[in-house]
């Protein structure tokens, strides 16, 4: 995979299960725990409103050849 | 001697005789060296235990044939013989065929099947892993099928944050399994599908046969990117999804295995809401608590404890030094006053000793004549004595 800089939903959620999992551990210190809450805290509302607000994107892929010909070239021409 | 035919005389009147008894027949035999042409034309031959015929199928009657015959399939083919002069042969110029009966696919079937097998097409090492977040998923399909319609509404449902990408493809009849070998080409070839459903409601094992055909199989183990079939019913199982990298019973359980379920995520969302700060909670009152264990343990207590101690000592000191001073003016004052008195008193009798009197009338000493009460008793004090004089 391409490492793309944005972060993905799959990304955010990945996240937000290491820190549940950090959190629920509870090895780490008090002011960790409490940044790592926060930034679960936070994860979690980008992650609910994406979802929420998320519509089925469908897209038809045009077959590129037909009859051998590309339809670009026979409608532009 | 009889009339003497040319080659062609002869050959011309078997191309009549023949062309004119077999118009139209219909014939049951099996299928041997069969090859399809890259022009598109099918050359076979016809065979049962005692005889064979060759025949040949042309491009555009055989693109009606649902199957690709292959050696060995007993078929039912109807067509008419034709005479080709140049060679001095005949054949069959078939214009249908058919399987002689559904076991025959059911034979191809298995046939196809053993052979993509023993060249190792389902082992399980070639299995792509089908990710659990799809962003986008490329669909082979029907335009406009049940199918298609019944897997939008499960994406919709599940995660619609996923992009569905159609490559439309003929999903049954004439010409649908190259069709599908190309849309499946077509999705490869784009850089950022991450998983491509194959599917087709249910329908007869004819319907259901472009996804039993060798080159669709190929297609789906040469996908780069990993491929769930969804054909048919529960039932029906197709060399497609032998071959997938995991097969669902039906369209819709394809697009289910394909996306993540909303709820679930939902559910892990508020999960994560309820058990961290339950947890943050419980670690800050155990902190909490291992303060207040600190703070009552000797080592902090003694110095509080010292404190207190020396404060008391302190307080008895002054308690004990405000006492004394308090004694010594006391006793200082007693003194003096017993000094004043003796003062005074020793003043008096020097005076006394010297001769005088003093006269003393109701305890007051009279020192004025004005003072002094007639008729009254008086008292002369001397020195030594006092007289009461009537």
């Amino acid at each position: 995979m391409t490492k793309k800089k944005t972060q993905t939903f799959e990304d955010d959620l990945q996240r937000l299960q290491e820190i549940s999992d950090l959190l629920e551990k509870g090895e780490i210190g008090l002011e960790d725990s409490i940044n790592l809450y926060e930034e679960g805290i936070k994860l979690s509302k980008i992650c609910y409103s994406k979802l929420e607000n998320a519509e089925l994107k469908i897209t038809e892929l045009k077959k590129q050849f037909e009859n051998g010909f590309p339809d670009s070239l026979s409608t532009e021409e | 001697m009889n009339h003497i035919l040319s080659v062609s005389e002869l050959t011309s009147s078997i191309k009549n005789t023949l062309e004119e008894n077999f118009g139209d027949i219909n014939l049951i035999g099996e299928i041997s060296n069969f090859k399809a042409h890259v022009s598109g034309h099918w050359y076979f031959t016809l065979k049962d235990s005692s005889a064979q015929i060759s025949a040949t199928m042309w491009k555009g009657v055989n693109s009606l044939v649902f199957f690709t015959p292959q050696d060995g399939m007993k078929v039912i083919v109807r067509g008419k013989i034709t005479v080709y002069p140049p060679r001095g042969n005949y054949q069959l110029d078939v214009r249908s065929m058919k399987p002689a009966g559904e076991g025959e696919l059911q034979a191809a079937f298995e046939k196809l099947k053993r052979k993509l097998s023993d060249e190792g097409l389902f082992d399980v090492k070639h299995k792509k892993t089908i990710s659990k977040f799809s962003n986008k998923i490329g669909i082979v399909t029907g335009i406009g099928t049940a199918a298609l319609k019944d897997m939008i509404s499960v994406a919709e449902r599940r995660f619609p944050l996923a992009e569905l990408v159609i490559a439309p493809a003929r999903v049954q009849g004439e010409g649908s399994a190259e069709q599908i070998v190309a849309s499946l080409k077509m999705l490869n070839n784009q850089n950022d599908i991450d998983l491509i459903i194959i599917a087709r409601g249910g329908g007869s094992l004819e319907d259901l046969w472009p996804f039993n055909e060798e080159i669709v199989a190929r297609a789906v183990f040469d996908s780069r990117i990993p491929v769930i079939s969804g054909v048919g019913h529960e039932v029906d199982f197709t060399i497609t999804d032998f071959v997938a990298d995991l097969r669902a019973p039906t369209p819709t359980a394809a697009m289910e295995l394909a996306t993540p379920d909303k709820r679930d995520i939902f559910a892990f969302i508020n999960e994560f809401f309820y058990y961290s700060s339950n947890n943050l909670t419980d670690k800050i009152n155990k902190e909490k608590k291992e303060i207040a264990q600190i703070l009552n343990s000797y080592g902090f207590k003694s110095p509080q404890d010292n404190v207190r101690n020396k404060s008391q000592f302190l307080d008895n000191l002054v308690f004990r030094f405000q006492n004394s001073v308090d004694k010594k003016i006391t006793y200082d004052k007693n003194r003096l006053n017993l000094i004043k008195g003796a003062l005074q008193s020793n003043n008096i009798d020097k005076i006394l000793k010297k001769g005088f009197v003093l006269v003393k009338q109701k305890g007051n000493f009279v020192t004025r004549e004005s003072n002094f009460i007639k008729d009254e008793s008086f008292i002369l004090k001397f020195f030594d004595n006092e007289i009461i004089i009537k």
